[in-house]
């Protein structure tokens, strides 16, 4: 273990803060390595409750059915890592509003599910916090292919892309490809803050 | 006079919109984010802005899974 390198990167992470826009199979699993990770302070926004179906891939517990996933994320989060800060908002994201409750995070997340709305909400970060990194992710469905996925970046866009994969309408969402995406995404939200590890 | 989208060099025509050069792509996936140069051209402007010559495209699709 490099103790130096360690320190400085607690330091700032512990300094810095990410939001996610959707709490299913990305954003749970992203939430969760962000917080391993150390990071300082996380905003979690998402309007929906646990299913039973959602267990294939999601951060969550049987124990959770029928809990709002704001809270029962913040729960989990709480047993691995007590000491980040955790702002929830249980609401459902409006075209218009898109940004409001991402102004003050160094790092946006998107996990969305739909298609529709991952456009809808890149577009109202790129154009209403113009100096905002913004994480996306497209192309999760399926299995295998691990390495069709790679990185795309377009100005403060960084998206996570397989452009071969089908739309989760006609295929399976399972843990493995989805926590792939979704650790993906918290990797580059901690390569956005930290700079480039040389 | 040429172009290049997603890093395939294609011909550059005149007064041609985003739009027209997504259908002359053949780019039928209803859900792109569009950068030309480094400008995220917003889906509301795709049948408005033009593309101008020597210019470099980046079409990206979204699929819906999450």
């Amino acid at each position: 273990m490099n103790i130096e390198k360690n320190k400085r990167i607690s330091k700032k992470l512990k300094e810095s803060s990410v939001g996610i826009a959707g709490l299913g199979g990305l954003g749970s699993n992203a939430a969760i390595a962000l917080a391993r990770a150390g990071i300082g302070r996380l905003v979690l926004v998402d309007f929906d409750k646990i299913e039973e179906s959602n267990l294939t891939r999601q951060y969550y517990f049987l124990d959770q059915i029928g809990k709002l996933k704001t809270i029962a994320l913040q729960d989990n989060i709480k047993k691995i890592n007590p000491s980040v800060l955790i702002d929830v908002y249980k609401e459902k994201l409006m075209k218009g509003s898109m940004e409001i409750r991402f102004r003050n995070v160094d790092v946006v997340i998107e996990a969305l599910d739909t298609a529709e709305t991952k456009v809808a909400f890149i577009e109202e970060i790129l154009t209403k916090l113009p100096d905002k990194p913004i994480v996306a992710a497209s192309g999760v469905s399926g299995y295998g292919h691990s390495d069709r996925i790679s990185t795309k970046n377009l100005g403060k866009l960084f998206l996570c892309y397989d452009e071969n994969a089908r739309s989760s309408d006609e295929d399976i969402l399972v843990a493995p490809r989805v926590g792939i995406m979704a650790n993906w995404e918290a990797n580059l939200a901690l390569e956005i803050i930290l700079g480039e590890d040389r | 006079m040429s172009i290049e989208v997603n890093t395939r060099k294609v011909e550059w025509v005149k007064n041609e919109t985003v739009k027209e050069l997504l259908k002359r792509m053949k780019y039928s996936f209803p859900l792109v984010v569009v950068k030309i140069n480094d400008e995220i051209i917003p889906r509301s402007n795709f049948s408005e802005v033009y593309v101008p010559n020597n210019s470099k495209v980046s079409v990206i699709h979204m699929i819906s899974g999450g």
